[in-house]
C-alpha cells in the first residue's frame, strides 16, 4: 500500500548550542493510507518527541519525516494544516463556542481572512460531526461535554480539517475503557472508511493490540520495532520493551501480569 | 465513505438549521445596541447643567442657529469632544480588554489589569518631566508635536508593560499574572510620584487633572492624533477576529491549523496598545470598562464567536462610556462625582460574577 509519511533514518532530540540530546534514533518505517497505526512504549521512551518531530513542529537531529514525498520540515504552516491534523492530550476551553463551532475551526486553513464558512464547508463540518457520532452534541457548549465527548469533538475538528494524516497523542488518557474502546473504533472507522492515515500515542496496551493495524512499539533506549500486533506479542518484543520488576507481560493472554511475590508484597 | 455520507444525511440537516440559529439567534440586538448608542449620545449632550432639547442639539450639529447661542458653544466646545471622547475611549478599550482576555487566555485580564494603563500614565509623566528638564518651549510651540510627544510616551509605556507581561506569563498562573499586573500598576504609581516630584508645580498641576481618569479632557484639537489611530487599531483588530477564534482553542491547536502563532500575538498587542495608550495619554486611566465590556458583549450574544464579538463589544463600549460619563455629568447639586467611582460601581459587581461563574465551572473559561 501507499506509504503517506515516511520516516528515513530518523533521529529525534534536542539540540542547543552546547548540548545535544538524542532520544530514539535510526527509525526507518512508513505510515500507509487508511492505516491505524498506535505508537506505543513505557514512560520515557521518547513517544511525545517522536510525535512532535513527525508532526512537523519540532526539527530532527538527524534523517528526514517526509509527507507525500516532501520533506515536513520545508512546508509552509498553512500547507501542513491542509495536510496533518492534531489532537492533543491538553484540556480545551474554548469558552462559549458551541461543539459545532468548535468544528468547523477545522476549516481554518479553507477560509478566508474573515474565517466565513461556506455551504462546502457546512457539509464538511457535519460530516465530520457524523463520523464521530455526535449530531446531539453539536450546539452545546465545551464546558457542557464530558471529557469523553469533548475528545470526540476535537477528533471530528481533525476530521473537518481534511488532512491526509491525523496525529493523536494520548487522547484517551482521561478516559474510561468504554470510552476509550468507542474512540479507538472511531479511530478505525476514519482511517478505513474515512481515507485517514492516523497515528495514535497511547499507553493503552491492551487497546493498541485490539485496535491497531500496526504497532509502532518504542523501547526505551531501543530500536523501534514495527509490526502487526500479534507478530510483536509473539517474537516476545512486548515482552521486552516493557520488561519491569515485578510484573510481565503475558504473550498468551495479551496482557500484563503481576507477580504472586510483589502482589503479597504490596499487600 | 459514500454510505457513510448517505445513512447520516437525515440527522445532518437539522442539526444545520438549528446551530445557524444558535449562532445567529442574537444578531437582532446589534440594530438595538445601534439605538441605544445614538439615544445616549443625545442624552450626553442633552442633559447637564443646563438642559438641552433635542432639537438644538440636532440644529447645533447640522450647523444651523438655535434660539439660545450658547446651547450651540456647550455642545461644540464642552460636549461633543466629551462624548465622542467616551465614544472612542469605550470602544477601543473594549476591544483591547477582549484581545488581552483572549490571548492570555484570562477572563479578568484588560488594559488596566495587566498594568497597561499605569504603563501609559508612566510614559506620560516621564514626557512631562523630559519636557521640563529640556525645556518645553521647543514642544509648546509646535502644539501638535506635544500632543504627539505624550501619545507616544503613552504607547512607550503600554509597550514596555505589555513586554514584562508576555515574560511573566510564560512562568505564572493567570491569577498570580493579574496580581503582578496590579503590582507593576502600583509600582508604576510609585515611581510617577517620583518622577514628579522632580518637575515644577505648574506642569504637575497639569499632570493631576487626568491622574484621575475622565472624558472632560480630551479637546478637539486632539482628535487629528486619537481618531486615526484608534481606527488603526480597531481596524487591525478586525483584521485578527479569525485567528483569535483559533487561539480559543490554545496556542498548539492555533498553529496545527497553520496559523502563525509568534505574529498573531505580535499583531494582536500591537493592537492593545494603540487601542490603550492614546485614550489614557488623553483620558487617564478608566478603569474597569476595558475588562468588563467583553463579558457584558459574551452575556448579551452568547458567544466567544470574535466575529460577532468584535462589533459587539465596540458598541457597547460606546454606550456603557458614555452612560457612565453622562451619569458624571448629571446635574448633582452637592458633589462632584468621579468616573472612576462610576466604573467601579459598574465594573465591580460584573467582576465578581466573572470570578463565580468561573469557580463554578472549575477553570477559566473565556
Amino acid at each position: 500500500m501507499e506509504s503517506v509519511i515516511e520516516l528515513e533514518n530518523l533521529t529525534t532530540g534536542y539540540k542547543t548550542i552546547s548540548d545535544l540530546k538524542t532520544i530514539t534514533s535510526g527509525i526507518n518505517t512508513s505510515l500507509l493510507r487508511e492505516e491505524l497505526v498506535c505508537l506505543i512504549g513505557p514512560n520515557g521512551a521518547g513517544k511525545s518527541t517522536l510525535m512532535r518531530t513527525i508532526s512537523g513542529e519540532q526539527k530532527p537531529i538527524e534523517g528526514k519525516v517526509y509527507l507525500e514525498g516532501k520533506n515536513i520540515h520545508d512546508l509552509t504552516p498553512k500547507y501542513l494544516a491542509k495536510k496533518l491534523s492534531l489532537v492533543l492530550t491538553e484540556r480545551v476551553h474554548a469558552g462559549m463556542l458551541t461543539a459545532y463551532e468548535v468544528v468547523a475551526l477545522g476549516r481554518f486553513p479553507y477560509t478566508d481572512w474573515s474565517g466565513k464558512l461556506k455551504e462546502s464547508d457546512h457539509q464538511i463540518i457535519q460530516g465530520a460531526i457524523a463520523m464521530v457520532g455526535a449530531n446531539e452534541l453539536a450546539d452545546r457548549t465545551l464546558p457542557e461535554l464530558s471529557d469523553g465527548e469533548r475528545q470526540k469533538i476535537m477528533i471530528a475538528r481533525a476530521f473537518a480539517q481534511e488532512p491526509e494524516v491525523m496525529i493523536l497523542d494520548e487522547v484517551t488518557a482521561f478516559l474510561d475503557l468504554p470510552r476509550r474502546v468507542e474512540i479507538i473504533k472511531l479511530l478505525r472507522k476514519m482511517a478505513n472508511e474515512g481515507g485517514k492515515s492516523i497515528l495514535l500515542s497511547t499507553h493503552d496496551m491492551d487497546l493498541a493490540l485490539r485496535g491497531a493495524d500496526r504497532i509502532w512499539l518504542l523501547p526505551k533506549g531501543g530500536a523501534m520495532q514495527v509490526g502487526a500486533p500479534e507478530d510483536l506479542v509473539l517474537n516476545g518484543a512486548f515482552q521486552k520493551a516493557f520488561a519491569t520488576e515485578g510484573m510481565h507481560f503475558d504473550s498468551q493472554s495479551g496482557a500484563f501480569k503481576i507477580h504472586s511475590t510483589y502482589k503479597t508484597l504490596s499487600h | 465513505m459514500k454510505n457513510i455520507a448517505s445513512t447520516l444525511a437525515t440527522p445532518l440537516s437539522t442539526s444545520k438549521s438549528r446551530f445557524r440559529l444558535a449562532s445567529h439567534s442574537r444578531l437582532f440586538l446589534f440594530p438595538i445596541l445601534i439605538a441605544g448608542t445614538l439615544v445616549v449620545f443625545l442624552l450626553e449632550l442633552g442633559i447637564g447643567s443646563v438642559k438641552i432639547p433635542v432639537s438644538g442639539i440636532i440644529t447645533t450639529l447640522i450647523g444651523g442657529q438655535v434660539a439660545e447661542a450658547m446651547w450651540s458653544t456647550i455642545i461644540l466646545e464642552l460636549r461633543l469632544p466629551r462624548t465622542l471622547a467616551a465614544i472612542i475611549g469605550g470602544a477601543a478599550l473594549g476591544v483591547a480588554g477582549l484581545q488581552l482576555q483572549t490571548l492570555f487566555k484570562n477572563p479578568l485580564a484588560g488594559p488596566w489589569a495587566l498594568g497597561l494603563t499605569a504603563g501609559a500614565q508612566l510614559g506620560v509623566a516621564m514626557v512631562v518631566t523630559a519636557a521640563a528638564v529640556i525645556g518645553s518651549s521647543i514642544l509648546e510651540k509646535f502644539e501638535f508635536m506635544s500632543n504627539l510627544s505624550i501619545v507616544a510616551g503613552a504607547m512607550l509605556g503600554c509597550v514596555l508593560v505589555l513586554m514584562i507581561m508576555v515574560t511573566v506569563s510564560k512562568y505564572v498562573s493567570t491569577i498570580t499574572m493579574l496580581i503582578f499586573g496590579l503590582m507593576l500598576g502600583f509600582l508604576a504609581q510609585g515611581l510617577i510620584s517620583v518622577i514628579l516630584h522632580f518637575t515644577n508645580q505648574s506642569q504637575t498641576k497639569i499632570y493631576a487633572g487626568w491622574n484621575d481618569g475622565s472624558f472632560a479632557g480630551v479637546y478637539w484639537e486632539h482628535f487629528p492624533i486619537l481618531i486615526p489611530i484608534a481606527i488603526v487599531g480597531l481596524v487591525g483588530s478586525w483584521l485578527m477576529t479569525k485567528s483569535l477564534n483559533a487561539f480559543l482553542l490554545g496556542e498548539n491547536y492555533a498553529r496545527s491549523m497553520g496559523l502563525s502563532v509568534k505574529r498573531t500575538r505580535l499583531i494582536t498587542l500591537a493592537c492593545a496598545v494603540l487601542l490603550a495608550g492614546p485614550v489614557t495619554a488623553y483620558c487617564g486611566p478608566i478603569l474597569f470598562l476595558g475588562l468588563i465590556i467583553p463579558h457584558l458583549a459574551r452575556g448579551l450574544f452568547s458567544t466567544s464567536d470574535h466575529r460577532i464579538l468584535m462589533p459587539a463589544v465596540m458598541l457597547l463600549g460606546a454606550i456603557v462610556a458614555q452612560a457612565a460619563d453622562l451619569f458624571v455629568h448629571l446635574p448633582w447639586e452637592k458633589h462632584f462625582l468621579h468616573l472612576n467611582a462610576v466604573n467601579a460601581l459598574i465594573g465591580a459587581p460584573v467582576v465578581m460574577w466573572v470570578i463565580l461563574k468561573n469557580k463554578k465551572m472549575r477553570g477559566f473559561e473565556i
